[in-house]
């Protein structure tokens, strides 16, 4: 068995040296994020600007279909404020005698409405790709938030030479380079109500920041309750542990 | 023959007693699980079927909690678990811990299957207990792939689609195979239908199987790190207390782990590819099962030929049915086997370049990886295991268990290692 560990420490150490090649993708630039890490929570000022930019930006063109108003409670607003931007927002309601939905003001129990009718409507609208939900793409692709920030600060010229299809627009970290999504920030896109000066990183970082708060609602909760979780086993291990020496005290072995 | 009729006992509580005379099942208990005669040297590699077993029924319990809410249809399949996360009180947590367990499960067992195979658990008397843990095996995989659908995103979609078809290699008949799998022309509504209601069955079997792993264990006795038989009393433990306090130690260290993951790294493991719903017009860049698939994935994958792949793939598990009569070694510890230790070292790093081949694209160096590591894998079995048997010169073995574990052993050399219990 000692043997096992000396080829598994070998072979941990052989295999990471060999890269994944991503054709031509840089790798994700290093951002910090407030609720990384085993004790990190999410930056509810951030996130609460991030939902600024999504509102006005980034809703134009993404549904987020399995979020909720009243989700918006977890990165700080208060019931009042969520029933009033709920009720500013026109959600379908219940289908009329001729089977047609009309828009009625939404409730906190709502969930976001979606831009377009269909993805077939969509697709129309954007040569023939979705904008994908947003509900979980903090979560759906390699580097999750910080994918989400290198795209959205990863638009550029393209380089000599190549020629980008019509509709299509270069980005560094898009695994084609040619993203159906037109850059969707520019300096000064928002005027947050916090005063914060409103740079493309700056709104990439906070809008990115609010994603992963819409993917993992439940995330600092989670965190939480794993200390504690973590902290009575490790009781519970050195208890069973002491009582299993006492138990074979009396044992030669 | 028993006689018929009131079962003779002797526990005192009158409700234990008269039930007991009846059904005895605090007697089967009593023998089963406080007395049954235990080697005294086991090491805590002895704990992974224990813990193996605790996880199965962490693996029940979530999963039908999870049940109450999920809505086995292509159209509601991929928001009902994600409302299972978002809304349900507990919901992430649950689903958290049926998606870690999953893969907890297949490492605490492989880990089970490899202890086997180092101190030759699966030898004479022991082949039914072994080959009864290959069915396990089979049974988990099969619920793993088929639960691993159940969500509905792309690499479910994808990962069913890939897999199912493999049988379309069967000549003549594959494709019908394939159609009457998928109850369609495609992996669709029917397909996950089906999936879910034997993703909920095969636990059972499971447990009926693991049923009779522990039954075929409990006629024949377990093997201990020394390889050779107990001898008398002097060898034994009774199980409880020394081995229920002992397991419950490294059931504990695993509810750690498992806490770890759950809590702090539940996404580690998963494919986030799989939080896109399926969508049956965009294939995704790579399809890669989970992790505890990759070293098959890579054999099936190192064969150019599709029926080859898959034949081989198949044969890469079942091939442990026929072991125990592969091995002609009279020895079953590789503590005294010089040379099947190092092959033994040799197949886990075969296995592990196996697994980081199915990771990556069959492009390039892998193609050739992936040969080496298929070959390296079969002929482990089918020339080193049969051959070294013969050729090897085992290191003379020890008395008896408690001969050895008073330091009266024939090797003085391994002296430290004549103290498992307290080494590990
Ligand atoms: C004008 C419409 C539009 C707006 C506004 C817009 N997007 Fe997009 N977005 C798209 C389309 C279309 C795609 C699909 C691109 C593709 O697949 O080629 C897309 C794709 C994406 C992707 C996925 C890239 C991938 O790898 O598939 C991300 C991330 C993204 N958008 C983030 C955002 C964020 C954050 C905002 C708000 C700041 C935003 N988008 C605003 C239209 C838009
Ligand atoms: C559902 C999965 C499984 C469970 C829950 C399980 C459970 C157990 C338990 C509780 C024991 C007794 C304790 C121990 O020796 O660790 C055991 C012993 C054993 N298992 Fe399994 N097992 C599983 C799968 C397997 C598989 C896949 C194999 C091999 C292919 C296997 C082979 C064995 C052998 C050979 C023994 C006897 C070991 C000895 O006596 O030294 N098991 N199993």
């Amino acid at each position: 068995m000692r043997a096992l560990a000396l080829a598994l420490l070998a072979l941990g150490l052989a295999l990471p040296a060999l890269p994944a090649a991503a054709q031509g993708i840089p790798p994700l630039p290093h951002v910090y994020w407030s609720f990384q890490g085993p004790f990190g929570t999410i930056d509810t000022a951030a996130a609460q600007r991030g939902y600024q930019v999504y509102k006005q930006v980034c809703a134009a063109c993404h549904s987020m279909s399995q979020f909720h108003f009243r989700d918006l409670a977890g990165i700080g607003y208060t019931p009042a404020e969520i029933k009033a931007i709920a009720a500013s927002v026109q959600v379908p309601g219940p289908p009329n005698a001729q089977g047609r939905r009309s828009l009625v003001p939404g409730k906190p129990a709502d969930a976001f409405p979606s831009p377009f009718p269909t993805a077939a409507a969509a697709k129309a609208a954007f040569n023939g790709v979705v904008p994908p939900d947003m509900s979980l793409m903090a979560n759906a692709f390699q580097g999750g938030p910080t994918f989400i920030y290198a795209i959205l600060n990863g638009f550029r010229n393209p380089p000599p030479g190549v020629t980008v299809p019509p509709g299509r627009f270069y980005n560094l970290y898009f695994p084609t380079h040619f993203i159906g999504m037109p850059p969707p920030l520019h300096n000064g896109a928002v005027t947050y109500a916090d005063g914060t000066p409103a740079t493309v990183p700056q709104m990439a970082h906070d809008v990115a920041t609010f994603l992963y708060y819409v993917a993992n609602p439940h995330a600092d909760a989670r965190k939480r309750i794993g200390v504690h979780v973590v902290l009575f086993l490790v009781f519970l291990t050195g208890l069973t542990y002491a009582l299993k020496r006492k138990v074979w005290s009396d044992v030669e072995h | 023959m028993a006689e018929l009729g009131l079962k003779e006992n002797d526990f005192k509580n009158p409700v234990v007693h008269w039930v007991d005379a009846r059904l005895p099942i605090f007697t089967a208990m009593e023998k089963e699980y406080r007395a049954f005669p235990t080697p005294k040297n086991f090491n805590y590699f002895w704990n992974f079927g224990a813990i193996a077993t605790v996880n199965l029924l962490i693996m029940i319990a979530s999963g039908v909690f999870l049940a109450m809410n999920y809505d086995p249809s292509t159209a509601g399949a991929f928001d009902s678990v994600h409302r299972i996360m978002r809304d349900v009180n507990w919901g992430w947590m649950i689903r958290y811990i049926h998606m870690n367990g999953a893969s907890l499960f297949f490492l605490l067992v492989y880990v089970h299957i490899f202890r086997g195979l180092y101190y030759g658990s699966y030898k004479k008397p022991r082949e039914l207990i072994w080959m009864l843990g290959v069915v396990l095996l089979l049974l988990m995989m099969a619920t793993a792939f088929m639960g691993y659908v159940l969500p509905w995103g792309q690499m479910s979609y994808w990962g069913a689609t890939v897999i199912t078809s493999l049988f379309g290699a069967i000549p003549v008949v594959g494709h019908a195979i394939v159609a009457w799998l998928w109850g369609g022309f495609a992996v669709g509504n029917p397909t996950l239908n089906r999936f879910y209601s034997l993703h909920y069955l095969l636990p059972s079997i499971i447990v009926g199987v693991l049923f009779l792993h522990i039954m075929a264990l409990h006629t024949v006795g377990s093997n201990n790190p020394l390889g050779i038989e107990v001898k008398g009393p002097q060898d034994t433990l009774p199980f409880h207390p020394y081995y229920t306090v002992k397991d419950s130690v490294g059931i504990c260290v695993y509810l750690i782990v498992f806490a770890i993951l759950v809590f702090f790294l539940p996404h580690l493991l998963a494919n986030p590819n799989n939080d896109i719903p399926a969508d049956r017009l965009m294939t995704p860049p790579d399809i890669v099962p989970e992790w505890y698939f990759l070293p098959f994935y890579a054999i099936l994958r190192s064969v150019p030929n599709k029926l080859g792949g898959v034949t081989l793939m198949f044969w890469s598990v079942l091939i442990l049915f026929v072991l125990p009569w592969l091995d002609t070694s009279p020895v079953r510890s590789c503590r005294f086997r010089p040379i099947m230790r190092w092959l033994w070292v040799l197949f886990v790093a075969d296995v592990l370049l196996l697994g980081y081949v199915g990771s990556n694209q069959p492009i390039g160096i892998f193609i050739l990886l992936g040969r080496i590591g298929t070959t390296l894998y079969f002929v482990h079995f089918l020339i080193f295991v049969p051959l070294f048997g013969v050729l090897e010169r085992p290191l003379p073995l020890p008395e008896s268990i408690s001969k050895r574990v008073l330091g009266g052993g024939a090797l003085a050399s391994a002296a430290a290692a004549a103290r498992p219990t307290e080494k590990a």
